[in-house]
C-alpha cells in the first residue's frame, strides 16, 4: 500500500476547483495533517505490536537457552535420571520412542484420512469428517490426558505404558497430519488425475505413482510439525507414559517410560539444585528438538518450492 | 468420469467400479503397464475408516468422560458452578452417601473460582494478543519486505513451536519475578481507583498470577491470529485498496474502510480460535498461575487456579480419594473445560465457514 509522499496535492473532491485554494483550505490543510498524524500513530502501534512478538520469542529462547548451556553437562547425555538428579539420557531416549511412535502411526492413519478426505469422499459429504478432525485438535491437552488415564491406564488395565502415551498423543496430533495431507493433496492440478485416469490406470494406482508425489513434501512437513508438538507435550503424558528412571523397555504396556517434558514440570520447583539444573537442560533439549523439526520443514518447503517456482502469486 | 470411447485396435478401459464393456482386459494390450493389484476398493475403504477415526475418537472422549463425570454430576448437582470451596473431606472417617452417590465426609467441590480464573486470565490474553497479532500482521502484510515477512512467519512458526511447558517454565522463572518486581509495583501505584483499572490495585503478590498468566498466554495465542490474519490480508484485493489511496485516503482510512471489512469475519474466527486454546491451555497456566483452589482472584496479580491446571495438578492427589469422587469430580471439571473450548472451536469455525476465504489453522496455528 503507498503512502501519499510528503507534498502531494490535497485531495480536494471540491465541485468548485477556483474555491480550491480559498476560503476552506485552512481547515482541509489542518485536516490533512491530523489525518497524516493518525496513520503515523496507526503505523507505529502496528510496529509496536511487531516487537510485542518479536520480543516475547527472543526473551524466551534466550532464557531457556541461557540457563540451559549454564547447567549443561555431557553427561546429561549419558547418564539416567537418579531421583532429581543425574542425567536425562532415559527422557532422551523416551521422547524419541514415543515420537517415532506417533509419527508412524500418525502417518498411517493421518495420512489415510487426509487421502480420503482429498481424493474419495464426494463433494460437500466431508464436512462432518474433517469437522470432527479439525475440532478434536481444539480439545485441552489435559482433557485428552484424563481420558487416556481413566480408560486406557485404569479400565484397559495397559498401566502406564508406552501403548497409553502413544494412542494419547496420536490422538491429539492426528488433526494436523489429515489437514496437512488434505491440502497438499488438494493443491495437486486436477490434470494430474484426469490424465492418469485418462490412461487407464486405476484410481488407487494412479494416487501412488502420480498423485501423491508431489503432494509429499507438504504431507511430510505436516508429519514433521506433528512430532515437533509430540516433543513438546506435557499434559496428555503425565498420566498415560508415567515416568521412569530406566531406559525404554520393548514392552508395549506396563512398562512406563521417560519424556523429556516431565522433568521440566516436576523438577522445576524442586527444592534441589539438581532439579533445577535438569529442568533448564530438558527444555533446552525440549526448544532444541522442536525448533530443529520446524526448521527442517520450512527447509522442506523451500527447496520444493525453489524446485517449482511456476506460479507468479504475488506473494 | 471415465467415457468409454470405442476406438479400433484398442481395448476399452473400464469404468471406474469395473462397469465397462465386455471385452478382453484393458491391461492385456501390449504397452499397458499393469499394476499387480487393483487395489482401488481396498483404498477407498481404508482410508474412509482412516477419516473416520479422529472424529470417532472425539466421540469416544467426549463420552467417556462423560460417563466418568455423571457420578460427580449427581453428587455435586449444579452447585457446582457456584460454589466456591474445594474441600476433598476427611478420608480417614467412613464415606458418607450424599444424592446417591458414596464420597468422603465433608467433601465439598465448587468450581467457580477455577471457572472465573480460566475466563479472567484468558481475557486479558486476548486483550493483549488481538491487538498485537492484528497490528503485527498489517505491517508485516503492508511494510515489510518479501524476505523480512518470510522471516516473521519462520517467527511465528516458532512461536507456535515453542512447547507449552517451557513457556510455563519461562512465565513461573523469568516473566513472573520481572513483573512482580518491575513492572506491578508501579501499574499499581500509579493507577486512579476507579472501577475497571481498580483490579490493577492492591497487592502485586509474587509474580505468579492473573496477569502473568494473560500474558503467556497471549504470547501463546497471538501466532493463530497473527497468521490467520496475515494470510486474509494478503487477499483484499489490490485493486479496491490502490481505489481507495487515489481517492486521498490515508493508510489507515484504506484499512479501516477497505481492509477491515474484508478481513472481519476471518479475523474474528481466528480470535475465537484462539479464546478455545487459551481456555484450554494447561501446562503453562498450571506453572505461571499459582494453582490455588478455593478463592476467587481479587485484583489481576492475584494467584488462581484454572481448569486444566487443577485438573493437572490435582489428579495425583485425587487418586488418593478411595470412594473415587475426587477423581469423577475432576471429570466433570474437564468435561466443563471441553464443553468451552469446543464451543469456542465450532463457533469459530462455522462463523468462518460462512464467509471466509481462507480457512482456519488448526490446533496451535502452524
Amino acid at each position: 500500500m503507498a503512502t501519499l509522499p510528503a507534498g502531494t496535492a490535497l485531495p480536494t473532491a471540491s465541485p468548485h476547483p477556483e474555491r480550491a485554494f480559498g476560503a476552506g483550505t485552512t481547515v482541509r490543510r489542518r485536516r490533512w495533517s491530523r489525518r497524516r498524524m493518525a496513520n503515523a500513530v496507526y503505523w507505529g502501534a502496528c510496529a509496536a505490536a511487531l516487537a510485542g512478538v518479536a520480543v516475547p520469542v527472543v526473551w524466551v529462547l534466550a532464557g531457556v537457552v541461557n540457563s540451559g548451556l549454564r547447567d549443561w553437562h555431557w553427561s546429561v547425555l549419558t547418564t539416567q535420571t537418579v531421583g532429581t538428579g543425574g542425567g536425562l539420557l532415559n527422557a532422551i531416549a523416551g521422547t524419541l520412542v514415543i515420537v517415532v511412535g506417533v509419527a508412524v502411526i500418525v502417518g498411517i492413519v493421518g495420512i489415510a484420512g487426509g487421502i480420503y478426505l482429498a481424493e474419495f469422499c464426494p463433494e460437500g459429504r466431508g464436512g462432518l469428517l474433517r469437522g470432527g478432525s479439525e475440532i478434536l485438535s481444539g480439545a485441552p491437552s489435559i482433557v485428552l490426558g484424563y481420558v487416556g488415564y481413566v480408560t486406557l491406564v485404569v479400565r484397559f488395565h495397559w498401566g502406564f505404558s508406552l501403548a497409553a502415551a502413544l494412542v494419547v498423543l496420536s490422538v491429539m496430533v492426528v488433526p494436523y497430519v489429515v489437514k496437512a495431507t488434505e491440502v497438499s493433496l488438494r493443491s495437486v492440478p486436477t490434470a494430474y488425475r484426469d490424465g492418469s485416469e485418462a490412461l487407464g490406470m486405476p484410481s488407487g494406482y494412479a494416487l501412488r505413482r502420480v498423485v501423491l508425489r508431489p503432494a509429499l513434501p507438504g504431507i511430510v512437513t505436516g508429519l514433521i510439525v506433528a512430532m515437533a508438538i509430540a516433543v513438546g507435550e506435557t499434559a496428555p503424558l503425565l498420566y498415560t507414559a508415567g515416568w521412569s528412571n530406566n531406559l525404554p523397555t520393548t514392552h508395549l504396556f506396563h512398562a512406563p517410560i521417560a519424556y523429556l517434558t516431565y522433568p521440566v514440570w516436576t523438577f522445576y520447583n524442586q527444592p534441589y539444585a539438581s532439579a533445577h539444573r535438569l529442568a533448564a537442560v530438558a527444555a533446552l533439549l525440549l526448544v532444541v528438538l522442536a525448533l530443529l523439526m520446524i526448521v527442517v520443514g520450512r527447509i522442506i518447503v523451500a527447496v520444493t518450492q525453489r524446485q517449482s517456482e511456476t506460479s507468479s502469486a504475488p506473494h | 468420469m471415465t467415457v468409454p470411447v470405442e476406438s479400433p485396435g484398442r481395448p476399452v478401459p473400464p469404468a471406474p467400479g469395473g462397469q465397462g464393456p465386455p471385452g478382453p482386459r484393458w491391461d492385456a494390450a501390449p504397452g499397458v503397464i499393469r499394476p499387480r493389484h487393483d487395489t482401488e476398493g481396498m483404498v477407498r475403504w481404508g482410508t474412509r475408516l482412516a477419516a473416520l477415526l479422529p472424529g470417532a475418537a472425539l466421540v469416544g472422549l467426549t463420552v467417556a468422560l462423560l460417563i466418568e463425570a455423571l457420578p460427580a454430576i449427581q453428587g455435586n448437582g449444579f452447585g457446582f458452578f457456584t460454589r466456591t470451596t474445594w474441600d476433598p473431606g476427611n478420608f480417614y472417617n467412613p464415606p458418607v452417601v450424599v444424592n446417591g452417590v458414596t464420597r468422603p465426609d465433608g467433601a465439598s467441590y465448587g468450581a467457580f473460582p477455577l471457572i472465573v480464573g480460566t475466563l479472567a486470565s484468558s481475557a486479558i490474553a486476548m486483550a493483549i494478543a488481538v491487538p498485537v497479532a492484528f497490528g503485527t500482521a498489517m505491517i508485516v502484510v503492508h511494510k515489510l519486505p518479501r524476505r523480512l515477512s518470510n522471516t516473521f512467519g519462520m517467527l511465528l512458526e516458532m512461536l507456535a513451536g515453542i512447547p507449552s511447558v517451557v513457556f510455563g517454565l519461562w512465565a513461573a522463572l523469568t516473566l513472573g519475578p520481572f513483573l512482580a518486581h518491575h513492572v506491578s509495583p508501579f501499574i499499581s501505584r500509579s493507577l486512579p481507583d476507579v472501577p475497571v483499572l481498580r483490579y490493577f490495585k492492591g497487592p502485586v503478590g509474587s509474580g505468579e498470577g492473573l496477569l502473568t498468566s494473560g500474558l503467556v498466554l497471549a504470547v501463546m495465542v497471538v501466532p493463530i491470529i497473527a497468521s490467520t490474519t496475515r494470510d486474509l490480508l494478503r487477499q483484499v484485493p489490490r485493486g479496491t485498496q490502490e481505489g481507495a489511496v487515489a481517492l486521498g485516503m490515508t493508510d489507515l482510512e484504506v484499512v479501516r474502510t477497505v481492509s477491515i471489512p474484508w478481513v472481519r469475519t476471518g479475523v474474528i474466527g481466528a480470535c475465537v480460535l484462539g479464546l478455545g486454546r487459551a481456555l484450554g491451555e494447561t501446562m503453562a497456566v498450571a506453572m505461571a498461575s499459582g494453582t490455588v483452589l478455593g478463592t476467587v482472584p481479587r485484583n489481576v496479580y492475584s494467584t488462581f487456579g484454572s481448569m486444566a491446571g487443577v485438573i493437572v495438578s490435582q489428579l495425583d492427589s485425587a487418586l488418593t480419594d478411595a470412594t473415587g469422587f475426587a477423581v469423577e469430580t475432576l471429570a466433570y471439571l474437564g468435561l466443563v473445560l471441553l464443553a468451552m473450548s469446543l464451543l469456542a472451536n465450532i463457533g469459530a469455525r462455522l462463523l468462518v465457514r460462512r464467509a471466509s476465504t481462507t480457512a482456519l489453522p488448526v490446533g496451535r496455528g502452524i
